[in-house]
């Protein structure tokens, strides 16, 4: 689902941010990211979505050879992955249900198919009575859940989610990653960027550590690792 | 692109107007002002070129002949000037017919003077094709006095001063207006370059979503279009309709006044009908190319 091969990633300031990542991630898998701030996590990510380019190596995601690719092909790459923040990324001025939409309406799907797609999703993250709320009116966890909504709402191969629980307690962030299984359940790929130790060793999944621009650990089934 | 896309670009490009309330006023009236300005010149010019071929046309030169002047040398001197290519018309003007003349507009103080005692010569009205040849076709008509003894032409003269006069304010008002004119283009394009600009960077946050969701650079930028060509259409729309409404009073008003001497306004539709359609394209080309400029700079899709 996701390779790379000797991937590096220097900024035009100089910051080598990835030295040198090989990589596979398989269909299905749920991995986390993990690894202090800055040693290049965020690039890591950033580069799965194409938001940045590799200055060297290759990057495949469903096939697209990232490297590559044209700009003008850029949009229909990222229909087929879905991307969740730490901070939501809702539009406040849109209802749930809207905010929803949203994805589906700029990628020119039918009208019949955003309704219906909409309110399944809805359904899926148990939002269906807010659906004509607005973000400002909706606790933390559901504005998140929102954020998921509008990420799957495409149907999505992979679902790249950075620091998810991050603005969340424990509770919600809890409520949170059983949603986030639930869509690995149904056969979307998750990484996980996170700092939240007690989920990774709870949850024992693939752990991928990064440090300094590069793969320190690389575990099925791993710790958390460090001590923040 | 689907129907119901372009209504979505409509009714987020229109959406964003009332969104950026303010902002929309104030580059809608900017835009307004600037083609008020721009209208108002317009049928300014209209007018003045309007008006200024009335008094053109009403350019002739006069040349008059010596009291004893025998006819064919008259008649030489009228095939020479017929044959100037720069003259339309020549029209021979006996003492007689000036005299008649003179009594319509002046009367009774003239009495007596019929026959031998009519004390004007003999002349001729020329017109020429191009108002601007006046000085030199009078040169040449007073050259024909050349190599004759006695000179048959007395006197050769024309409205010199308001040709000049006329000529100079025409010009003076076209350049200046032209000016005018390319500078409030340019700084109205800047105005709405600067209030998408504001769409854009307030929208920031609704772009990278929908970048992130896989929406195409196309579908992202068209909305911005929309905005700016409403922008535009609208700050057209107001000095389209004042300066119409303004054209139609000011022809109720003045008209009466310049008919006392001898000039006519341009007439109201075909001078209104156009501005009002220049305005209008002006308006959407600043508005469409106000917002390309942003969408360029500031929207790297």
């Amino acid at each position: 689902m996701i390779e790379m091969h000797d991937v590096w990633k220097t900024y035009p300031d100089g910051t080598e941010a990835i030295r040198g990542m090989n990589l596979k991630v398989d269909a299905n898998e749920f991995v986390y990211v993990v690894g202090p701030s800055g040693a290049g996590k965020s690039t890591f990510m950033k580069m799965i979505y194409r938001e940045e380019k590799p200055t060297k190596g290759t990057i495949f995601v469903n096939g697209f050879n990232l490297g590559k690719l044209k700009a003008r092909k850029i949009p229909f790459v990222r229909r087929n992955i879905g991307v969740i923040f730490q901070d939501f990324r809702l539009l406040p001025k849109l209802t749930v249900a809207e905010n929803v939409a949203f994805a589906l309406e700029v990628i020119e799907a039918p009208k019949r198919l955003i309704k219906r797609r909409t309110s399944e999703v809805l359904e899926l993250v148990k939002l269906r009575d807010k659906a004509d709320s607005f973000p400002n009116q909706l606790s933390g966890g559901e504005q998140q859940r929102v954020a998921i909504a509008r990420a799957i709402v495409n149907n999505p191969a992979v679902i790249i989610a950075d620091e998810p629980t991050g603005n969340l307690d424990p509770d919600t962030s809890w409520e949170i990653m059983k949603l986030l299984d639930e869509i690995n359940y149904r056969g979307s790929t998750i990484i996980m960027a996170t700092h939240n130790k007690e989920i990774v060793n709870t949850r024992r999944r693939r752990v991928i550590a990064i440090e300094k621009g590069q793969i320190a650990r690389d575990q099925q089934r791993g710790e958390y690792g460090y001590e923040d | 692109m689907k129907i119901s896309t372009l209504r979505r670009h409509l009714r987020e490009g229109s959406r964003s107007l009332y969104r950026n309330g303010w902002m929309t006023f104030a580059s809608i009236s900017s835009i307004s002002i600037s083609l008020f300005i721009l209208g108002l010149f317009l049928i300014l010019g209209i007018n003045v070129n309007h008006m200024s071929k009335q008094i053109e046309d009403q350019v002739t030169i006069q040349a008059f002949l010596q009291l004893e002047t025998p006819q064919d040398v008259r008649q030489e001197i009228q095939k020479k000037i017929e044959a100037m290519p720069e003259v339309r018309k020549v029209v021979f003007i006996s003492k007689e017919e000036a005299l008649e003349e003179m009594r319509e507009t002046m009367g009774d103080p003239l009495e007596g003077l019929d026959g031998e005692n009519n004390p004007l010569p003999d002349g001729f009205d020329i017109e020429v094709k191009d108002p601007r040849n006046v000085q030199s076709v009078t040169d040449q008509i007073l050259s024909l006095n050349e190599g004759r003894e006695p000179k048959p032409l007395e006197q050769v003269k024309y409205g010199k001063d308001t040709i000049d006069a006329l000529f100079k304010v025409t010009s003076i008002v076209r350049t200046i207006g032209l000016a005018f004119v390319i500078a409030l283009v340019f700084t109205s394009m800047f105005l709405i370059s600067n209030t998408i600009k504001l769409t854009i960077l307030a929208r920031n946050r609704e772009i990278k979503i929908m970048k992130l969701v896989g929406a195409t650079n196309g579908f992202i930028r068209w909305p911005f279009f929309i905005e700016g060509a409403l922008i535009g259409f609208q700050g057209a729309l107001i000095p389209a309709a004042l300066l119409t409404y303004g054209y139609h009073l000011m022809l109720e008003f003045l008209q009466p006044g310049l008919v006392t001497v001898m000039l006519k306004m341009a007439p109201f539709e075909s001078t209104v009908y156009p501005v009002a359609g220049v305005l209008m394209l002006i308006g959407l080309a600043i508005g469409i190319w106000g917002s390309t400029l942003s969408v360029r700079k500031f929207l790297k899709v």
